[in-house]
């Protein structure tokens, strides 16, 4: 019952997206929005490709950043440290998970902008701070999940390995890491869902300019900045244009989410 | 008589405070098949696990008195634990494949011993499955998952993948507990083939496997030996009570 009035809920969302955002972008044809490359929706000027590349350059960052820092607190937490610490440490993390992302914003402007400004040059807010501050939103995420899954491992596959002279780095690697492989995968999949679809933290460090930026240092626009930072106040056809990125965005979470998923799926022995 | 390969001179073990093994005093010699029997909880386990020290992993394990392996104190500073664990190879009760290729599983001890090239592992493969008879019946999927194969197929494999690593010693752990009875005899049988080579310890709850292929028998009880002689021996005139009792199924 549950299950089902929830798939319905996202039915109700889906369909009211789509029966928005569709109509303009039928009207002014899909490719002016997929591939135009200015925003001007007072000049009724819908190009969204500035948004699609930054939001995926922001969420590959992102995973860039937050997947191999994340495996190996992962590691370290579940095969390096003793069971108590990681009692104690685990509910701290997903702790973190919880902090409201404006706070992960804030600090990026007070720290990460400035010390980016000053030492890598550009104005600060950029593709850089944004896949950061992603990168570490996502970490609780990928960490609690990547433990649970390696913890999921039966002890004897560890202990059969270690038998066989295996070191206990050898062990992580070829045997811990192959058998938690779908739990780990699912942790980064979400972790992308996360840092493609957070929009209050990215929107204070990116910049928002809506132009394709040209180094990690240049500002950036997400698809989700746009719906937030001009939905206030737009009207007409521009909100339409906004519920069209929504669109997009929405497709692209589908497509990623697929790929993701059948990656994942071809590799299991 | 054969030189002896294990000593143990009151050796004792504790899971913190709990004591595991009580002054164990054994020899175990080259090549011989070495039985141990003993009921549920009397440290069998515990005392395979002592020699490759795998029971190095559970937090709170220590120690007291010498275990020596050829001559080794096992337990002294300079033990590599990973070449140890090479040397004594162990097979498990329930039989663990890793979730790989049945070649994988094999190679996978050899490999991470630093063994390269296709060639070499492929004739180490080959030749480990040989002698575990089970060469015949998968050498045409060796690049199929090892969790497909049946339970007594799975446990041999887990022998040919200590074979492959040219250990010294083979210990096994209730190697047939979980198995019907013609793997299990095709299990004993290989051990008889495998001891020209490789001394061999065998825990078994089985106590006529004991009878069956062990040359001499160590009979545990609460963390105690109380009797080790050749397998005839307690088999037929114990010297104690209790060994007695327990081969007759009086307890354990
Ligand atoms: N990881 C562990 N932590 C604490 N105590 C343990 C651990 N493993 C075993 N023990 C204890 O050590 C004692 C000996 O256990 P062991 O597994 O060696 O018995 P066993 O003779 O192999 O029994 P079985 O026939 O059931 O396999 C038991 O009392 C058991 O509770
Ligand atoms: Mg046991």
């Amino acid at each position: 019952m549950i299950a089902f009035s929830a798939v319905s809920i996202l039915l109700i969302i889906t369909i009211f997206i789509f029966g928005e955002g569709m109509p303009v972008m039928v009207k002014y044809g899909l490719r002016k929005f997929l591939f135009g490359l200015d925003w001007f929706p007072l000049e009724r000027s819908y190009g969204l490709l500035p948004m699609i590349i930054g939001s995926l350059m922001v969420t590959g960052g992102a995973l860039v950043i937050g997947v191999p820092f994340g495996l190996a607190c992962a590691v370290v937490l579940t095969e390096f440290s003793s069971k108590r610490l990681r009692r104690f440490l685990k509910p701290i993390i997903e702790l973190l998970a919880g902090i409201p992302s404006v706070v992960y914003g804030f600090i990026g402007v007070v720290i990460l902008i400035p010390f980016i400004r000053d030492h890598l040059g550009g104005p600060g807010f950029s593709v850089l701070a944004s896949s950061v501050i992603l990168g570490i939103m996502i970490l609780p995420t990928i960490i609690s999940i990547s433990i649970d899954s390696l913890e999921a491992v039966p002890r004897t596959y560890r202990e059969g390995s270690i038998a066989l002279g295996a070191t206990r780095w050898q062990t992580t690697r070829m045997v811990m890491f192959p058998a938690a492989k779908s739990g780990i995968i699912a942790s980064i999949i979400l972790g992308m869902g996360r840092a493609i679809g957070e929009t209050m933290a990215v929107i204070m460090v990116a910049g928002n300019a809506a132009t394709i930026p040209r180094s990690l240092l240049d500002p950036v626009r997400t698809l989700t900045s746009n719906i937030a930072l001009e939905l206030g106040y737009a009207a007409g056809e521009h909100r339409q244009a906004l519920f069209a990125t929504g669109v997009i965005l929405f497709v692209i979470i589908m497509i990623l989410n697929t790929i993701a998923n059948m990656t994942s799926r071809k590799r299991r022995p | 008589m054969s030189e002896a390969v294990v000593r143990a001179e009151n050796f004792r073990h504790f899971f913190g405070e709990r004591q595991t093994l009580r002054r164990i005093n054994l020899e175990i010699r080259r090549n011989e098949i070495f039985g141990i029997i003993g009921p549920a909880g009397s440290g069998k386990s515990t005392f395979l696990r002592a020699l490759n020290r795998l029971n190095d992993l559970v937090p709170g394990s220590r120690t007291e008195g010498t275990l020596e392996v050829c001559g080794q104190d096992i337990y002294g500073p300079g033990t590599s634990v990973v070449e140890l664990r090479r040397r004594l190879g162990m097979v498990f009760a329930t039989p663990i494949p890793l979730p790989r290729s049945i070649f994988e599983n094999v190679a996978f001890g050899a490999r991470m011993a630093g063994v390269k090239g296709r060639a070499r592992l492929n004739e180490l493969v080959a030749d480990s499955l040989r002698k575990t008879a089970l060469w015949e019946e998968v050498m045409d999927r060796l690049d199929s998952s090892a969790l497909k194969l049946s339970g007594g197929q799975q446990q041999r494999l887990c022998l040919a993948r200590i074979l492959a690593l040219k250990p010294e010693f083979i210990m096994l752990d209730e190697p047939t507990s979980g198995l019907d009875p013609i793997s299990t005899m095709k299990i004993e049988e290989t051990l008889r083939q495998l001891q020209s080579e490789f001394t061999i310890i065998l825990v078994t709850n089985n106590t006529k496997q004991a009878a069956r292929v062990a040359d001499r028998t160590a009979f545990f009880l609460n963390g105690e030996i109380v009797e080790v002689d050749r397998t005839e021996k307690i088999f037929s005139a114990p010297s104690d009570q209790r060994t007695n009792d327990y081969i007759l199924g009086k307890f354990g």
